[in-house]
């Protein structure tokens, strides 16, 4: 099985663990990511402007490109699913959107034909968490548990159709099928801080000192996340608290893949 | 300054949300982890667009304190999508000459070698467009 992948800019660069177990880990699980061409930064935030066009047109260009793959565009990063999801219902949705482009450039005619899915998601309803738990050599027996959704993968529900926005289970599940038990807590669909930790870094603490604090409240000895922002404002702000990980560096570990090197780096 | 009247109505076509739904319940605020860093609230910065006090928006602290988490829009139990209305004001903002959040040189002293490009680009489009 091949799914188009777009990376996005940080997992090229400070986030190359999101990126790497996951392409073992894919491997291992009878699938391929084939990373599409000449992609473009998707902007890490969605512009709810009306009037905004031109900062979604890398989105279109990627979602266009795996139109003409024929295949489903999957992503890794929170950041990127958020934006290319909602860019992608704009241009099935928006007749308006549509024309603009066009007029802009011919080649963007598009009319959101490509399935956009989370790597979490592919797990969930392409492979199926039984066959990831049936593929686990490694169960990560005892081991706590605390999934951090974040803003972005959730949210508005309406659009990213990715799971209950408030009451999540699918990374939750993912743990459970990786034999490690997840930690439920309250304030796991809550935001980290975002952008807003460049300049304000008082704000962004706080926010995740409540989410740590919750999780650790609850029974959590570590956080997984998808979203590169997410794990450098936890580790950043309440790293003493508990730690942080990509959720496909302990899909790694579970499957037996560099399961040494995956510890050394946590 | 442009004519008043004519700038609401432009704000609230671009934010692509129906601010009159809004029946004042104060979920959004409720629901918003920016909300004591706000001077005024997502509930109440409805209710200034809905009388057209955009001067008192564009001067707002909201503008920038907004974290686009979606939130608001998520709990809102009339569909109104506060976090929008908060863009599309903070992007009436920016396009003012020296109207943007941050300046660049602001963030030079802000960098640290584990940020993520993620952070960097997000910030640039909500402090500069």
């Amino acid at each position: 099985m091949i799914f188009d992948y777009y990376p996005g800019c940080t997992l090229n660069t400070k986030a190359k663990e999101l990126d790497i177990f996951a392409r073992k880990a894919a491997e291992k699980l009878g699938f391929e990511l084939r990373e599409i061409e000449d992609w473009q930064c998707c902007g890490a935030v969605y512009p709810m402007g009306a009037d905004v066009v031109a900062s979604k047109t890398p989105s279109v260009r990627a979602l266009k490109a795996s139109q003409d793959n024929g295949r489903a565009l999957v992503t890794l990063c929170s950041a990127c699913h958020h934006v290319l999801k909602r860019v992608n219902r704009d241009a099935a949705e928006d007749a308006e959107f549509r024309a603009t482009l066009t007029a802009y450039d011919e080649e963007l005619e598009y009319n959101g034909g490509t399935e956009v899915l989370h790597f979490l998601e592919v797990l969930r309803d392409k492979i199926g968490f039984d066959k990831v738990k049936a593929a686990v050599t490694n169960p990560l027996i005892g081991r706590k548990i605390g999934a951090y959704y974040g803003c972005m993968l959730l949210r508005p529900g309406a659009v990213m159709a990715f799971d209950d926005p408030e009451s999540p289970t699918i990374i939750e599940d993912f743990i459970k099928a990786l034999g490690a038990t997840p930690v439920t807590y309250a304030m796991r669909n809550e935001c980290c801080g975002g952008y807003i930790s460049l300049a304000e870094k008082e704000m962004s603490a706080k926010m995740c000192h409540a989410v740590a604090e919750d999780a650790v409240r609850r029974g959590a000895e570590e956080l997984i996340t998808a979203c590169p922002l997410c794990a450098y404002n936890v580790k950043k702000q309440a790293g003493d608290i508990l730690p942080i990980t990509y959720f496909t560096k302990l899909l790694a570990e579970a499957l037996g893949l560099d399961g040494e090197e995956a510890k050394a780096n946590a | 300054m442009l004519n008043p009247a004519f700038e609401t109505k432009e704000i609230l076509l671009n934010s692509r949300t129906i601010a009159e739904k809004c029946m004042k319940c104060g979920r959004c605020s409720a629901a918003c982890p920016s909300y004591e860093q706000m001077d005024i609230r997502p509930h109440q910065f409805v209710s200034y667009l809905m009388r057209g006090d955009v001067d008192g928006l564009l001067s707002s602290t909201t503008l920038w304190k907004c974290l686009s988490c979606f939130a608001c829009v998520q709990r809102c139990p009339r569909g109104v999508a506060p976090a929008q209305l908060i863009e599309s004001v903070r992007l009436a903002a920016i396009r003012q000459k020296g109207g943007d959040g941050i300046t660049v040189e602001d963030v030079v002293g802000e960098l640290d070698d584990e940020m993520p490009q993620q952070l960097l680009v997000a910030a640039f489009r909500k402090y500069k467009g």
